[in-house]
């Protein structure tokens, strides 16, 4: 087996030979620049200036208080400009992408989150910017399309497939195939080929590093447990990477159930999959006995992809870390639940960390303590919640 | 060795592919059949994935289809044994890797033996990955082809030196589909395997006409079309197999003629 790139049996590259240059050409730029000294010094000062990092650690107290259990804290990703945690490994890859010369950026998108954030890069570095975005969602999420175009990125709407974020992967995979030369593929989660599940680690693990050090300043400990929602795993892995070692904080990632993880309308990976290799990697797959791949689903468009990270795999096989299905239901009313107690609207994505929150902060201790990461704010999703509650409410 | 070195023996070959199961199993057995008689000399079946990365919109449609039509790898399985009653060419299989990771490796595998597929192609499995699947294709002798693309510059000679059964040249970039004009300098290409193995080269990705297929048989050793076949297939359905019996005919011809 190829170690390269490996979690456990998980990751690799199994990708087309068109694109291995491509990767090994990517892998040796990062390996070159991601202790260089200039290259950080200008990636921090693009998260602290334009992106508004750090971001706030928030403690929850209505939530606390209203539970009536363990301590909650929210990690407040959706305070970042563009309004979710994506902006930190775009800014990241973008500048690596402009070091290595080139001037295009590609990039996937389900939600419109990556999009909106990939889009504002290349505005900022002065790079061309395609996005690529199923069908379906550029339905359920034409605010972001429009905020897409806005920054002067062509967005392509992927009718292959299911018109989901899987297919968006695929398509922008296809276009990276076609032409490399000039044209970097940014993309969004902790997934694919090696090096991107590492890459977009490394660039996600300013969440974690954070929450570490502003938990200890406010509460002189390590929290007990650290939520968050999981689809390719980017804010998860982010979240979790600087406590994998500090085994008592319990590491929580919250996947997408859809209508339940007995129905076929499900995105939860880690409760309905199995181990498959698909877009570049060998991980946990939702798929039938031939290996297709399944069309799952969820409410939430972020979170609406078959598989999940090879490191979260990983994780899951070692027990280091617990995923948990969280229904539709469920996340709704969470997004509902936090806008009405803490006067915040999270991204439907976000409610599905914050609905397990809900579930077992009651039955804790309340000198415990939980972090939720608060991938991103839910401006983007309020019409859809509202046709979800029967109100024809459009973008 | 398995067989696929026969398709190549005094002769340039001729590669035709086909998407299992579109519109439906018997008409791939029919157009198999009828391509053979024109002159095929290895024929390729595309076991269908969901989602075919490496494709063009005419192979991914085509895909679509045959899933849509309920085909599944155990029933194209039973018409390639099937086939091997009329079809004495070599056959292999282009599918996904997790068609054969999620099937078993061992069982399809070894099912590939069973019913006389003699290779495997597998776009998303570069040389990196082949471990994969490697020792249980040696096992039961099944040649796992390898391809070089316009990208691979200096791991040609790393994958030529290994490659097995023929290597499959990837005409241009990006996915497969017929292109007017191929404009890598495959000669190049071509050159560097030659100076590290002796193995056949049969180019493909854009091939549609027999001026092309010339082309490219003149600087390799044989040529692959597919999306120009699933095209006629998509246009005449079951009746397709006539119409791609006479086209590998000209294919065959316009290649003999170069």
């Amino acid at each position: 087996m190829n170690k390269k790139g490996r979690f456990g049996e998980h990751g690799g590259q199994y990708i087309p030979e068109t694109l291995m240059n491509a990767v090994i050409e990517l892998e040796e730029a990062y390996n070159r620049f991601k202790d260089d000294e200039e290259f950080n010094r200008e990636l921090t000062e693009l998260l602290n200036e334009y992106a508004g990092r750090p971001s706030r650690l928030y403690y929850a107290k209505n939530m606390t208080e209203d539970l009536g259990g363990a301590k909650i804290y929210l990690k407040r990703e959706d305070l970042n400009h563009t309004g979710a945690h994506k902006i930190n490994n775009v800014l990241g890859q973008t500048l690596l992408a402009k070091k290595m010369g080139k001037t295009r950026i590609i990039a996937e998108t389900g939600a419109g989150q990556h999009g909106v954030a990939s889009a504002t890069a290349a505005a900022l570095m002065g790079m061309e910017c395609v996005v690529f975005m199923g069908e379906e969602d550029t339905k359920r999420q034409a605010l972001n399309v429009y905020r897409m175009r806005l920054l002067g990125a062509e967005v392509v709407s992927v009718k292959s497939g299911t018109g989901t974020l899987k297919d968006a992967v695929s398509e922008t995979m296809r276009e990276w195939a076609g032409r490399v030369d000039d044209t970097h593929y940014c993309l969004g989660s902790a997934m694919g080929p090696h090096p991107f599940p590492t890459i977009v680690r490394d660039f996600q693990a300013v969440i974690s590093r954070e929450i570490k050090s502003q938990i200890k300043e406010k509460e002189g400990r390590l929290p007990d447990a650290v939520l968050a929602c999981v689809g390719g795993g980017s804010n998860a892995i982010g979240s979790f990477y600087h406590f994998i070692e500090d085994e008592n904080v319990r590491l929580i990632g919250c996947e997408a159930a859809g209508r339940g993880i007995n129905t076929f309308e499900t995105a939860a990976t880690i409760a309905t999959g199995r181990s498959g290799i698909f877009h570049g990697m060998k991980s946990y797959f939702c798929q039938d006995k031939y290996g297709q791949i399944a069309p799952v689903y969820s409410i939430s468009a972020g979170l609406d992809y078959p598989g999940i990270g090879p490191e979260h795999a990983n994780l899951h096989d070692m027990g280091r870390a617990e995923y948990v299905p969280v229904t539709d239901e469920e996340a709704v009313n969470a997004f509902e639940y936090l806008s009405r107690t803490e006067g915040i609207i999270p991204a439907i994505e976000s409610a599905h960390a914050l609905a397990h929150a809900i579930k077992t902060a009651p039955g804790m201790d309340k000198d415990k303590i939980i972090v939720v990461t608060l991938s991103g704010r839910g401006d983007k999703d309020v019409a859809a919640i509202a046709r979800y509650r029967g109100e024809d409410l459009r973008d | 060795m398995s067989n696929i070195y026969k398709a190549f023996e005094n002769k340039k070959a001729f590669i035709p592919f086909f998407t299992c199961g579109d519109p439906n199993l018997d008409t791939t057995k029919s157009c198999v059949i009828a391509a053979v008689k024109n002159g095929a000399d290895l024929v390729e079946l595309g076991i269908p994935f969901s989602d075919p990365t490496a494709e063009g919109p005419v192979i991914q449609a085509a895909n679509e289809r045959a899933l849509k039509g309920g085909v599944t790898t155990d029933k194209i399985f039973d018409m390639v044994r099937e086939l091997r009653c009329d079809v004495e060419v070599p056959m292999v299989f282009m599918t996904y890797a997790n068609v054969v990771y999620s099937y078993g490796a061992d069982k399809f595998i070894s099912g590939c033996k069973e019913i006389g597929i003699d290779g495997l192609i597998l776009p998303d499995l570069p040389y990196e990955e082949k471990d994969e699947f490697l020792p249980l294709c040696e096992k039961y002798g099944i040649d796992l082809i390898s391809m070089i693309a316009p990208t691979s510059h200096d791991r040609i000679s790393m994958i030529a030196k290994e490659a097995k059964g023929f290597l499959y040249i990837v005409s241009s970039m990006g996915v497969t589909g017929t292109r007017t004009e191929i404009t890598t300098d495959l000669k190049s290409i071509i050159d560097v395997v030659r100076k590290n193995s002796d193995i056949p080269c049969a180019v493909g990705f854009g091939i549609s006409t027999p001026q092309q297929a010339a082309k490219m048989a003149d600087l390799s050793d044989g040529a692959i079309v597919g999306s120009a076949i699933v095209r006629l297939i998509e246009e005449h359905k079951s009746a397709a197999a006539p119409v791609v019996g006479e086209f590998v005919g000209k294919m065959k011809e316009g290649m003999a003629i170069s």
